[in-house]
């Protein structure tokens, strides 16, 4: 039978606070010996499939501060456009590629993920979706996690058909969403991310 | 029947009730006033890329990464303050448990002071505690820990802002719209209700939520006191997995 309905309340989101580093990200912030390496700090291994690419940008406030205090995550598909569920537990099968980084920012409020290029994904309308990265970021003052995507500058086709990106009127909106690439041995693409003021970005309720 | 598809079909989890959560803007909490988006959220509707998520079944786990008192000692020697463990079950919106999902957790010390670098406090900083610990759910949902009680402390929000003693809670779940960071208080404490970040919750059945019950029964006899906090997660529309653990 369907629930109409569920049938408890998610637990209520409060800010992850100033000190959520501590928390995410232990050795960026000289918590080390507990783990070896941060969570997601390392996305690639040489068994990656794929174009490798630099994502980074820098995350701002409504009063053009940098935002020094953030957690970033991503969460992407492969090469192939396939969302990567590794096996459980005790598995020793861990994949080339995993999809899922997260990372500081510093205190410049920059951020800098090294990636691959995604594949193409269909959407609910059953039409591939541009190639897109999800975003998610959290810090002091944000009470709740902001959910968000970046797209590609050098996808402009694949932009103008894409089921998100359609759904945003405003052009210039639409754009705090694209990132613009820097050539190079390894394609950079910056996306600063506006919290709040005339150039904020889209952010979804999802 | 082409044509028609069945509400959750898609992984489509429950919609948000975001009246339930804080609101973005929230002036007792003065650091929403720059941080908060202006612009109202665009309805995304689900799609693939926010209805899958990363999951850590692959990840190695120290054994002491859910043990505070012990995790960052650098003298051999327990971390300072009193002794607990805190566990729970997380759950989704269904009431099913959410099993082998990620459950982070950090804190100050006991005396309410965090191991940073841009933390001023006056209380002394413990050297073998440094405040950070995870744990993987079990089959069942469950996680726990070891810790001392976080001590409250001041922070420069009105002038003289408190923080009751509380616990950071990072949780995954198994699609990254799940995705949840939030704050365990302790039962009984006065402090909850005086508290700028507490008050950005509008419903007192809300903050409860977010209160952990002193577990009397499962203290450890001439060792530690016990509490138990259970954390629920967005369920998903669908009812092809009636009976069964979220996700599997």
């Amino acid at each position: 039978m369907l629930h109409p309905t569920p049938i408890l309340k998610e637990s209520p989101s409060q800010t992850a606070g100033p000190y959520v580093h501590i928390g995410m990200t232990p050795n960026f912030c000289d918590i080390t010996g507990v783990c070896d390496v941060d969570l997601g700090a390392t996305m690639l291994t040489p068994d990656t499939k794929g174009e490798r690419i630099t994502v980074s940008g820098r995350v701002f406030d409504g009063s053009g501060a940098p935002v020094a205090d953030a957690v970033l995550e991503i969460w992407q598909a492969d090469a192939d456009g396939v969302f990567v569920s590794p096996p459980t537990r005790n598995s020793n099968s861990v994949p080339a590629f995993t999809g899922w980084g997260r990372q500081p920012t510093q205190s410049d409020g920059s951020f800098t993920f090294e990636t691959i290029k995604p594949g193409r994904v269909d959407g609910p309308d059953g039409r591939p979706m541009a190639p897109h990265i999800s975003l998610w970021i959290v810090a002091r003052g944000i009470n709740i996690g902001l959910q968000t995507r970046l797209y590609f500058a050098d996808e402009a086709e694949a932009n103008q058909g894409d089921f998100v990106l359609n759904k945003i009127m405003d052009p210039r909106r639409r754009e705090t969403l694209i990132a613009r690439k820097e050539a190079g041995p390894v394609p950079r693409y910056v996306l600063d991310i506006h919290l709040q003021g005339e150039r904020e970005t889209v952010f979804f309720d999802i | 029947m082409s044509g028609i598809i069945l509400p959750g079909a898609d992984g489509s989890l429950f919609q948000r009730e975001r009246a339930w959560h804080p609101p973005a803007d929230t002036p007792g909490y003065k650091s929403t006033t720059f941080r908060a988006p202006r612009h109202s959220l665009l309805a995304l509707g689900p799609t693939k890329s926010e209805m899958s998520g990363p999951t850590f079944g692959h990840e190695k786990f120290g054994a002491l990464d859910n043990d505070l008192i012990r995790n960052f000692s650098q003298d051999g020697t327990d971390a300072i303050g009193q002794r607990m463990v805190v566990y729970g079950q997380v759950l989704d919106e269904n009431a099913r448990p959410v099993p082998n999902t990620l459950v982070e957790y950090w804190q100050a010390n006991a005396g309410g002071r965090y191991r940073h670098k841009k933390e001023g406090y006056l209380a002394a900083l413990d050297p073998n505690f440094g405040g950070f610990g995870r744990s993987l759910t079990d089959e069942n949902g469950f996680y726990h820990f070891r810790t001392v009680k976080p001590g409250a402390y001041p922070w420069p929000n009105g002038g003289n802002d408190w923080r009751p003693a509380h616990i950071h809670f990072s949780v995954f779940g198994h699609a990254f719209a799940q995705r949840l960071i939030t704050q365990m208080y302790f039962e009984g404490d006065p402090m909850i209700w005086q508290c700028p970040i507490v008050g950005t919750i509008s419903d007192k059945a809300a903050i409860d939520q977010l209160t952990a019950r002193l577990d009397r029964h499962n203290t450890t006899p001439m060792d530690a006191l016990c509490y138990r906090f259970d954390i629920v997660l967005r369920g998903r529309r669908s009812t092809m997995f009636e009976n069964k653990p979220e996700g599997n």
